[in-house]
């Protein structure tokens, strides 16, 4: 297929119809809101669902029913829309079901800003809902890799039972890149024996989180514990950029600002510094081993987000203290310039 | 030869299980009159239920269909979902007064005013159930519960809120009635209106959804029979019964 200029929102949507999906339930906000609008006009033409609901909390939780019914399906929103929307998240994790949720974030907390942020960190990786569990998150720096990381998580959530999320900021939603989809035909999803699909000819199928009985929920929770162990195992994902040798200085970010960190690495190695990148892609599963070895080879790592420091305590925590871990955080909708990079890196140099 | 009519049994549409309902609650009836009219419609095979947090948040152990099991106040969500994505499976909510008319009011009317093909079968007993006898959106005016001890105040929490009319001030065409199940005659009534509510969905007409007034002997302090009665005397006056709306009304306006 040729490449096709698209903004990021909307080549997310086209994204989930060449992964299959046909099922798409969610609520306008900003600034996300052009997935919808792109899908109220695609999803009719390939006989697919699209349902304006009520609210986040209920788009959420048709969610829940549709991919309890066993059909692939997804939803998208931004930050406050994620918040309404944990409430479902939980219990799709407990009740161990397949959804894709696109976060472009926002600006917080409460109803912060529009501008881009990574200040959800915390929400996406460590739960964001109740209850032992955790979200599968890829975090895409360009809008090709927010398209193949769309088509991606709808096999990861399949392939274990569990919620993933693809988490990009609003430059990753509102910037327009040229994209190129997969040809050939769509993947096809896994039997799902498991359905709520009409007990002809065997036993009740039943969705549930609710186990009562202690020793019930233990194996429950366990279950998706072995999952994330799993995960941690097999879906690591991240990119080393320049990072290969002894580095001055480990830079660590993810999403729209490890490619500004890009910018800044490529004008200090033109200056014969030795600084590198490791850029996380699965932010959960976090790449700590990786992280920790990249940083056994600095003198110092800077970790650079677009919040006031969230994933720096996964990098001090991978780092172990191997180097010092330095932080340079932009919050409220402000973008660091690669120069602001270039200064924080020759600071901690 | 000798020949066996069996004239009347177990509902294929329900397990074996006993329930875990208190001695006189009417949750019993309900889900048998549900049971039979999936039964004689011939839906088991394609129905879904979708379970409520409240008394009957065990309900999926009782029917002999496939279930999901809901977040508070969020089963017609649910239900959209699957009806939505399997539109061939018959698919009912079973929803108290607490879950459906308070904590998941929003998903109540958005599903009845997108004419969801979807049944919400709402067992109102003016209390919350399971966790211990609380103030309902349906609890009556000065009608005593462990968070009204006074009794309701209506300057306080209003006046108990009547589900059926509302719904049926919806322009949407759909199926609301009001049914109660405190005498044999009324509950020969409750079962027409179920069934006539899976018919329409069987149908692919329309949003349905019956009110069963229901007793709670526990959180009242009644003994069953005189639960019953004061349904009948204090719940009737304030929630006529009857269809409040059909699809054949059609669209108002």
């Amino acid at each position: 297929m040729a490449k096709k200029l698209m903004k990021g929102n909307e080549a997310i949507g086209e994204a989930a119809i060449q992964a299959g999906c046909r099922h798409y339930f969610a609520y306008p906000i900003t600034p996300q809101t052009e997935v919808a609008e792109y899908l109220a006009r695609r999803m009719p033409e390939v006989g697919g669902v699209f349902l304006q609901a009520e609210s986040e909390v209920a788009a959420a939780n048709m969610l829940f029913g549709a991919s309890s019914s066993g059909v692939r399906v997804f939803t998208s929103s931004s930050s406050p829309g994620i918040s309404l929307m944990s409430e479902a998240t939980s219990y799709i994790a407990g009740a161990q079901l397949p959804v894709v949720l696109i976060n472009i974030v926002r600006g917080g907390p409460g109803l912060g800003g529009i501008l881009p942020a990574q200040s959800d960190y915390f929400q996406a990786t460590k739960g964001g809902g109740h209850g032992d569990y955790h979200l599968l998150v890829l975090a895409p720096s360009t809008v090709q890799e927010a398209v193949d990381h769309v088509i991606l998580a709808f096999e990861l959530a399949d392939k274990y039972r569990n919620p993933a999320m693809v988490i990009g900021d609003g430059m990753i939603g509102q910037m327009m890149e040229p994209v190129e989809f997969p040809s050939g035909p769509a993947p096809v999803p896994p039997p799902k024996p498991w359905a709520t699909t009409g007990a002809r000819g065997r036993g009740q199928n039943l969705i549930r989180s609710l186990f009562l009985n202690p020793d019930e929920l233990e194996r429950n929770n366990l279950e998706i514990k072995a999952k994330c162990d799993q995960m941690m195992r097999e879906e690591v994902r991240f990119e080393a950029y320049r990072a290969e040798d002894e580095l001055e200085v480990l830079v660590v970010a993810y999403g729209t600002m490890a490619r500004i960190a890009k910018t800044a690495i490529d004008a200090l190695r033109s200056e014969g510094r030795r600084v590198g990148l490791l850029r996380p892609i699965t932010l959960y599963p976090f790449p700590m081993t990786q992280l920790h070895e990249a940083a056994t080879r600095a003198r110092a790592v800077l970790v650079v987000e677009l919040s006031t420091g969230q994933m720096v305590e996964d990098v001090r925590w991978a780092v172990e203290g191997k180097a010092p871990v330095h932080f340079f955080g932009k919050t409220g909708g402000n973008i660091p310039t690669p120069e602001d990079i270039t200064q924080e890196i020759r600071k901690v140099m | 030869m000798a020949q066996t009519n069996i004239i009347f049994k177990k509902p294929e549409s329900l397990t074996d299980r006993i329930t875990h309902y208190c001695p006189g609650c009417t949750h019993g009836i309900i889900h048998r009159l549900v049971a039979e009219s999936l039964d004689e419609l011939d839906l088991r095979e394609r129905t879904v239920g979708i379970a409520p947090v409240g008394c009957a948040v065990l309900s999926y152990h009782y029917f002999n269909c496939d279930f999901q099991e809901a977040a508070h106040g969020r089963a017609p969500a649910l239900a959209t979902g699957q009806k939505r994505s399997r539109p061939e499976t018959i698919v009912f909510t079973y929803q108290g007064d607490g879950d459906l008319a308070s904590i998941g009011a929003a998903e109540m009317i958005h599903s009845a005013n997108r004419g969801e093909k979807i049944t919400i079968i709402f067992v109102n007993n003016a209390i919350y159930g399971m966790t211990g006898g609380q103030m309902a959106p349906t609890t009556l005016p000065k009608q005593v519960t462990s968070t009204c001890p006074a009794g309701r105040q209506v300057d306080q929490a209003g006046y108990p809120l009547r589900v059926a009319e509302l719904l049926a001030t919806l322009v949407t065409p759909s199926f609301i009635q009001r049914v109660s199940v405190h005498s044999p005659r009324h509950i020969i009534e409750a079962k027409a209106a179920i069934k006539r509510a899976f018919a329409y969905q069987a149908e692919g007409r329309c949003f349905s959804l019956v009110e069963v007034l229901s007793t709670c002997p526990t959180n009242w302090g009644l003994g069953p029979l005189e639960a019953l009665r004061w349904l009948e005397e204090n719940m009737i006056p304030y929630y006529p019964l009857g269809v409040k709306k059909t699809p054949e009304d059609g669209p108002e306006g």
